[in-house]
């Protein structure tokens, strides 16, 4: 497999699972701000840092409105991690490896960024977004379906995998690392929503279900971190994620070193003690996760995808 | 509302479906009445459909000047055009003869040149034109063959007889088109083709990959071939992609390959560097190889000429094809059948008028309001007069470049155009169209079914390049 046509099947992978996660956190969001008073103070702006276009969003001056961040995230064509770019994005990775992925594959996403180009913007209305949404993550399912049940599960399926999985895992870190914001504001008036904040959080990763029935407690802070770094089975779990990564690096020649630290951060998953922390020990840990995940990427980029070496 | 076909006008042209006295054609009798039952309003909806479908399934070309927009819906008109089985069968068998032919001449003119020497065409031919590449003299591809993949636009005048229009033997595109054509209207009208006997087209990959195979210079393995393009701004890269997702192959770029020391050719994978047996190049040729051609070339591959030369790695069409696609050479096309098969020639030409002979270089410039005036290297039909349609300026100003540069210009006669009807708001108009059918040749030869009709979907227009206002049609070759 060339490494070019492997660089754009990971990017695919990173691009679809982003625009899934995006349309999620934003439908979450939309339902929790119609639950929350005004006085908490929690608006658009947490979503907005949840998927990390913050710094990007404050560079551009905006005013800062709920309704400006909502078109910034849906739709903004300056903002690269806006929903519909995402959408756009690994519509054109899989335009320059139309040799590899299945012919249906290429036909869903070109109609998804078409029906994208179409509704996102009108998505900025609360009526259409919730159907908007619905129909985004219906569609961006069934191309994760349609991808695994007709493409061989060979070396090019092996980096949608890894981009899949090293994006969940980002995106895991990112809302424990929000909900740590939050809580780090010490507002007396969220007290009263600690609740919902978790559940909000575990709603974002499609999570609130299974938690329910694999942890059998009322939904607290250190209970919920547990989940999301450790469980096994969970698939947005980091342990989970990094288990699949792991399967997915055997699979590819000479892989050896990245999957001993793959194994080594696994295995530190289990050192922490979320019991222990306080908000600003929840998003330190969250960092470093981030960063290991980030090195991780880093490593997969010049093992395989980057060989400028002449014969 | 019904369609009445009583009212269809075709002026002077021959048009494919509907005969001088107003009914159909043999071949088109089924359609016509399929058609006509069907109704405007059925078959507006029936043409939505089919452009919902291209939409959906990504069929695009690109336009080098629409800056980020570099997509465009592939313009189609689901009225196909008809061809009668016997007639197609003579065709192909025309175009085969051709190909056959033309193999031989560039074989000749990077070997011994017997062409030329037998006084059958000038040494200036080659020597002026573009395409010529000295790198090539004396390379030895496999079978001999050099021209692998030739698609050549046929024009059916209003004689009705099918001419060669000009033979496209660098990166001839257009095949994937025709097979998504096909595919569109299978989705669109069913009914149709269970209930007639349509030639199918869908073997064209496997043809082709077999074609591709057989120029492996590794006979026995399982050979790597691959599809080599200039990447995704070029206006085929749909097709680039499309083809090496049919044939299985990989696609890859320039920065994709490289020559090793023992001047075999490696693609670098993830697991490190893999041989490379035989390379289908949609590169111009002169941009193949920085090292041996255009030193500027960001798109080629250093070394990749001497490692061809040297039989390591097989490209087709081979570098230096180029030669024999040029419309003076075009001229000495019915010579060549004569010269190298010892055949009649099948197929006629357009009657040509090379301005590098004294005389017809004089009969052309007489007769300027009445030729078409075409550069000899030029493809797109850009830079060419169309005499009728053109002003006294434009005459004058080809005029002026004739003669400063007689070597580089033929003159024909303009060929009206075979027309088909075409749906337009509120019925069927007809609208002029070509036909490019794709021509193989390794071990074997092999031609498409029909081929790609290209129309010109303005009233009256002759030009049917889709950068230019064209679209295409289905080609149907009906058994009878």
């Amino acid at each position: 497999m060339l490494s070019r046509v492997a660089e754009r099947t990971y990017w695919l992978a990173r691009y679809l699972e982003r625009a899934e996660n995006t349309a999620r956190l934003i439908s979450v969001y939309s339902a929790l701000l119609l639950d929350l008073p005004k006085s908490t103070q929690i608006g658009w702006d947490v979503v907005l840092q949840s998927s990390g276009c913050g710094p990007a969003y404050a560079a551009t001056q905006q005013n800062g409105s709920g309704a400006d961040i909502l078109s910034y995230l849906l739709h903004d064509d300056s903002n690269a991690g806006s929903l519909l770019n995402s959408l756009q994005f690994a519509r054109e990775n899989v335009r320059t490896t139309r040799d590899i992925v299945p012919n249906e594959g290429w036909r869903a996403i070109n109609e998804l960024v078409m029906y994208g180009r179409e509704y996102l913007p009108k998505a900025t209305h609360r009526r259409q977004r919730a159907q908007v949404m619905a129909h985004l993550l219906e569609k961006l399912q069934s191309i994760t379906g349609l991808l695994d049940g007709t493409m061989s599960h060979g070396q090019p399926y092996q980096f949608i995998m890894l981009g899949r999985n090293l994006e969940r895992a980002d995106m895991t870190t990112r809302m424990i690392d929000v909900a740590a914001a939050v809580l780090m504001a010490n507002r007396p008036e969220l007290q009263l929503y600690q609740n919902t904040l978790w559940m909000t959080v575990l709603r974002s990763l499609g999570a609130y279900q299974m938690y329910r029935q694999y942890v059998r407690r009322r939904v607290r802070g250190p209970d919920v971190i547990n989940f999301l770094l450790l469980d096994a089975d969970f698939p947005h779990a980091v342990a989970h994620c990094l288990s699949e990564v792991t399967g997915a690096l055997k699979k590819l020649p000479d892989s050896g070193e990245i999957v001993a630290g793959v194994l080594s951060t696994r295995a530190e998953l289990h050192l922490i003690d979320p019991q222990a922390l306080d908000a600003a020990g929840i998003h330190q840990m969250s960092d470093d996760l981030q960063l290991q995940i980030g090195g991780l990427h880093e490593q997969i980029i010049a093992q395989w995808l980057r060989l400028e070496s002449p014969a | 509302m019904t369609t009445d076909w009583s009212t269809y006008e075709s002026g002077s042209a021959y048009d494919e479906l509907i005969g001088a006295s107003g009914a159909a054609r043999d071949a088109g009798a089924r359609l016509a009445r399929y058609l006509q039952k069907l109704g405007n309003t059925k078959l507006q909806r029936r043409q939505e459909a089919a452009e919902r479908a291209i939409a959906e399934m990504g069929i695009t070309f690109t336009v080098y000047t629409d800056g980020q927009n570099i997509d465009r819906a592939w313009p189609f008109d689901v009225i196909p055009r008809v061809l009668p089985a016997a007639e197609w069968d003579r065709t192909a068998a025309g175009l085969r003869q051709r190909l056959r032919a033309l193999n031989c001449f560039i074989a000749d003119i990077y070997g011994e040149r017997n062409f030329i020497r037998s006084g059958r065409m000038p040494e200036s031919v080659v020597a002026t034109s573009g395409n010529f590449l000295p790198a090539c003299v004396g390379a030895r591809p496999p079978h001999d063959v050099w021209a692998n993949i030739c698609g050549s636009d046929l024009i059916r005048g209003d004689d009705g007889v099918l001419y060669v229009l000009e033979d496209n033997l660098r990166v001839p595109s257009g095949v994937s088109y025709m097979l998504e054509n096909r595919a569109v209207m299978k989705q669109v009208f069913p009914e149709v083709f269970a209930e007639q006997t349509i030639r199918p087209v869908d073997d064209y990959p496997s043809e082709l990959f077999d074609m591709l195979a057989s120029l492996s210079p590794r006979p026995g393995d399982d050979p790597e071939v691959v599809v080599l393009t200039p990447g995704i701004y070029n206006s085929a890269y749909f097709e680039h992609a499309y083809l090496a997702q049919r044939m299985g192959a990989e696609l890859v770029e320039g920065g994709d390959l490289v020559v090793s020391d023992d001047d075999c050719v490696y693609m670098r994978t993830v697991a490190g560097l893999k041989r490379v047996d035989v390379i289908y190049s949609r590169v111009n040729a002169e941009f193949l190889d920085p090292e041996a051609l255009r030193p500027d070339s960001l798109l080629g591959v250093r070394g990749l000429i001497r490692a061809w030369r040297g039989g390591h790695v097989a490209i087709a069409n081979s570098p230096g094809t180029g030669v024999a696609d040029d419309k003076v050479v075009y001229a000495y096309v019915p010579e060549m059948i004569r010269f190298y098969l010892d055949e009649e020639p099948l197929l006629p030409n357009v009657p040509t008028y090379l301005c590098s002979e004294p005389d017809q270089l004089q009969y052309v410039l007489d007769h300027l309001p009445e030729l078409v005036v075409k550069p000899a290297n030029e493809s797109g039909g850009y830079g060419m007069l169309v005499g009728p349609h053109a002003t006294h300026a434009e005459h004058e100003k080809f005029r002026q470049l004739v003669k400063a540069n007689p070597r580089n210009y033929i003159g024909q006669p303009v060929v009206q155009l075979s027309t088909v009807p075409t749906l337009v708001e509120g019925g069927f108009e007809a609208r002029h169209v070509d036909l490019r059918p794709f021509i193989l040749q390794g071990r074997d030869t092999y031609v498409t079914p029909g081929g790609l009709t290209r129309v010109a979907l303005r009233r009256g227009s002759l030009v049917v390049n889709s950068s230019q206002g064209g679209g295409s049609k289905d080609t149907w070759v009906a058994e009878d």
